[in-house]
């Protein structure tokens, strides 16, 4: 109790309000500019950090953090342009949406559904914390393996048209992402001969590539301004009331998606950029109009955005109770709570309590100071893009993604791989490869790879090393969730099919 | 047009360059990075910018251009950074002693850089979980000679500080390990906490911060380390391994000597007031520089030349 009033008592402080609002401000608009990173923004803070007493850079980096998180969304709804991996499968739908005059509905629905994703992830480091820590170091080199298979199953449901140029996508992907020094071996691969490509496909120009040109294409071959004016009925819907209603109607939906994002934080190195399409398409298998995806579904937008901000807080667990830091971001703050003293473990939470909780109620902070931030600041971006006419937005989006890529690793070169890859991803989408699953197997194939040989490695002194990868009980359980997820679209597809002419029959009963 | 600009472009440029000579600094300098925002040569760097910043008077700008272990920022630097002190870099070993003889395509050549000075040291540490059944470093020994192969020893990359110090250990032990590289250090406490693996070869700063979680059997370092004091070194219990990552600054090839003594000296002064944070964390401060930090380059060279030769030996073979 003594414990709980000298945290609010330090967060009770007009200065504290000011960093947490600056913070998520901050990071809206860097989580809204493709190919600035939450990392990125955090080791900027970094040297500010230090002039501040402990809990307030603390205070300051979470917030970032959090608003950067949700800021990928209004790229990926207005612009079809995920800023952040995090909101991928947010374009999906928040994009279709936009494009009928949707915007403000799903900027609206990103914002509440980020703000209650970012507290139920504060929840959960809260009151669950040992549980997950000790859930998290169960996963191994072979069970990050089985969790890039059971993630390469989803590229079944991210491809709409055919399933095997979804797969042909997934391929181009893990290829794109073995560009590059070899995780293990150290040798190069696919370098040509240019020291400069040691460096790889860095994930992050590829999901720039392979997003915004090929939109940029089709704004410019098409020559209209990208999205339609709002409608007063749309613009209705996306006032805060009237889209947490929404939110709150699909429980079963945001829970779920909730869940899946904690699950998701606690594994070391996944992240948001996972947990959205896992939530997604989870969302999409649970729905009753499966149909209606990819055309402006809102359980589409409530389960990406709900689940990344989950991996916010949700990430600190490993970091605060094991010193396992969970995504780049993390990294950032281990460093700067290693350097005020604070080792993370049991002592955070009892001798340095006051500050741990304050930094955790921060975020939970932060995840609420998100909706109004979040409607203002939406409703700017909106404006602007809709009253640019589009010979000059395409030119201004051109721009910023440019600048964008060059800034991530200060390099040129990712420029040209981006161009070039957005470019063969135009062509590709022609032919009906979509760039999602692209995307999903240059963000696995690392992980798959290292995950397959770093098991095989382990069992080297075996008779059989391979037989690792089936050995602990968490591999055996991800593999059949990997099976019933991949089986799961045939499945019901069959059941589907074998319902169908009972139906038909009884519709054809005659009326009594 | 194009040339009355490239004309007036190149003026600026040799006229910077006198007054450069004259009063340096007196414009910004680029710091670049070669690793990721987040891990220990970006959090140095950011810690010494405000502090540099101090001493020179001028702007220090901190970039980062990530990519191939730091392979893809070194071999650039030492393509185009011109040699007048406004562009500097973070320079790590063993990475540049490693990668240019191991890699086809490295791009750069270990002593293409000038050296400014070498700020800390972070020795390799050879780490279990509180409750393996290795309570010290002669346990593990008989264990691997017993049982070659079946320990299983995970570090940050391949060829790094980590593999290397590996490679050496099964060397002067007459052991055989296996090898298991993760990408960066932070997948390394879960792997061992988890009991994934048997043992971690990895810096002297996982084990500050794990605390009582992990047992160190011993530091690669000539003394103990003072964030360890409990932690035994090698060449206390016999085996001659010193090792782990150096962290520096250097100057592009070339650059006039009074610049690098000038940036040397900020550095120094920067690094003293870094200590108070790094020395409990687990970081052991260096202070080389001028002839001091060339030797250094050289003497870790030769410390891991002979496990090198046997790296590219087996590749031949193969």
């Amino acid at each position: 109790m003594e414990l709980f009033w000298n945290v609010a008592t330090t967060l009770m402080d007009p200065f504290v309000f000011l960093l947490i609002l600056g913070g998520v401000t901050a990071g809206l608009f860097v989580g809204a500019m493709p190919g600035l990173t939450a990392a990125m923004a955090l080791s900027v803070l970094l040297p500010f950090t230090f002039k501040l007493p402990p809990l307030h850079g603390l205070v300051a980096l979470g917030a970032v953090y959090m608003g950067a998180i949700y800021g990928g969304s209004f790229a990926a709804i207005l612009v079809n342009t995920p800023g952040t991996p995090s909101s991928i499968a947010t374009a999906f739908e928040g994009y279709p949406m936009a494009k009928d005059g949707r915007a403000l509905e799903a900027i609206g629905l990103a914002t509440v559904s980020s703000a209650i994703g970012g507290l139920a992830g504060v929840f959960f480091l809260l009151l669950l914390s040992p549980p997950l820590a000790r859930l998290s170091i169960q996963f191994g080199s072979a069970e990050y393996f089985w969790v890039a298979m059971l993630g390469l199953t989803l590229i079944a449901s991210l491809s709409p048209g055919s399933t095997l140029k979804g797969f042909l996508g997934g391929s181009i992907g893990m290829i794109l992402a073995a560009v590059g020094v070899a995780p293990i071996g150290g040798e190069n691969r696919f370098t040509f001969g240019m020291p400069v490509l040691q460096g790889g496909v860095e994930m992050i120009v590829a999901l720039i590539g392979f997003f915004v040109i090929p939109e940029l294409f089709n704004m410019a071959a098409h020559g209209r301004a990208a999205l339609a004016e709002v409608t007063l009925e749309s613009r209705k819907r996306g006032t805060f009331l009237a889209a947490l209603r929404t939110v709150l109607s699909m429980p079963g939906n945001l829970i779920r998606s909730c869940i899946i994002g904690e699950i998701v934080a606690i594994i070391p190195g996944a992240g948001g950029s996972i947990a959205n399409l896992v939530a997604y398409n989870e969302a999409k298998r649970a729905s009753k109009h499966p149909e209606r995806f990819g055309k402006g579904a809102v359980e589409g937008i409530v389960a990406s955005e709900s689940s990344n901000n989950v991996t916010v807080a949700g990430s600190m667990v490993p970091l605060l109770t094991l010193g396992i830091p969970g995504a780049p971001p993390d990294a950032v703050i281990l460093g700067v709570m290693l350097m005020h003293g604070l080792r993370p473990g049991l002592d955070l939470f009892t001798v340095s309590g006051s500050l741990t909780y304050g930094f955790i109620i921060s975020m939970g902070l932060a995840a609420l100071f998100m909706i109004p931030v979040g409607l203002l600041g939406g409703r700017l971006i909106y404006r602007v893009i809709v009253k640019t006419p589009h010979y000059l937005l395409v030119p201004s989006i051109a721009l910023v993604t440019i600048l964008g890529t060059y800034a991530l690793r200060n390099s040129m070169s990712d420029v040209v791989i981006m161009l070039l890859l957005g470019t063969s991803g135009f062509l590709l989408k022609e032919l009906g490869v979509d760039s999602a699953p692209i995307v999903l197997g240059l963000i696995l194939g690392s992980i798959a790879e290292m995950g397959f040989v770093q098991t095989l490695l382990r069992g080297t002194a075996l008779e059989h090393p391979w037989l690792m990868l089936f050995e602990n009980r968490l591999s055996q359980i991800i593999i059949v969730l990997m099976v019933l997820s991949f089986a799961s679209p045939y499945l019901s597809a069959g059941v589907r099919r074998l319902k169908k002419p009972l139906d038909e029959l009884r519709d054809e009963e005659p009326p009594e | 047009m194009k040339r009355a600009l490239l004309l007036a472009l190149s003026t600026i440029l040799i006229v910077g360059a006198g007054i450069a000579f004259a009063g340096y600094p007196d414009r910004p300098i680029t710091y670049i990075i070669s690793f990721n925002p987040g891990g220990e040569s970006d959090i140095t760097a950011r810690l010494q910018e405000p502090l540099l910043e101090e001493v020179l008077g001028v702007a220090v700008n901190v970039n980062h251009k990530p990519g191939g272990g730091g392979a893809v920022a070194w071999s650039e630097f030492q393509r185009t950074a011109k040699p007048d002190g406004y562009t500097i870099i973070g320079t790590n070993i063993p990475h540049i002693i490693g990668q240019p003889m191991l890699r086809k395509d490295s791009g750069y050549e270990t002593n293409g850089f000038d050296h400014i000075m070498w700020f800390h040291f972070t020795p390799n540490a050879l780490i279990v979980r509180a409750d393996s059944p290795f309570k010290t470093l002669k346990d593990f020994i008989d264990y691997a000679k017993a049982h070659p192969q079946v320990i299983t020893v995970g570090g940050s990359g391949t060829y790094s500080a980590n593999h290397l110090e590996t490679l050496r250990l099964e060397r002067e032990a007459g052991i055989k390990l296996t090898y298991i590289p993760h990408t960066g250090t932070g997948p390394l406490a879960p792997a061992i906490l988890g009991g994934h693996l048997s043992a971690l070869m990895n810096y002297s700063m996982l084990p500050a911060q794990l605390g009582d979680k992990v047992r160190v059997l011993a530091v690669a370092s000539e003394k103990r380390v003072e964030a360890l004091p409990d932690a035994p070194t090698f060449k206390e219990q016999g085996y001659d391994i010193v090792g782990g990552a150096f962290r520096g600054v250097a100057a592009p090839k070339g650059t006039p000597k009074e610049i690098i003594a000038k940036l040397a000296d900020a550095f120094t002064k920067a690094n003293k007031k870094i200590a108070e944070k790094q020395v409990p964390m687990g970081f052991v401060m260096e202070y080389a520089t001028g002839d001091e930090a060339k030797t250094l380059v050289d003497k870790m060279e030769k410390a891991y030349s002979d496990v090198i030769i046997d790296i590219l030996k087996g590749r031949e073979k193969k």
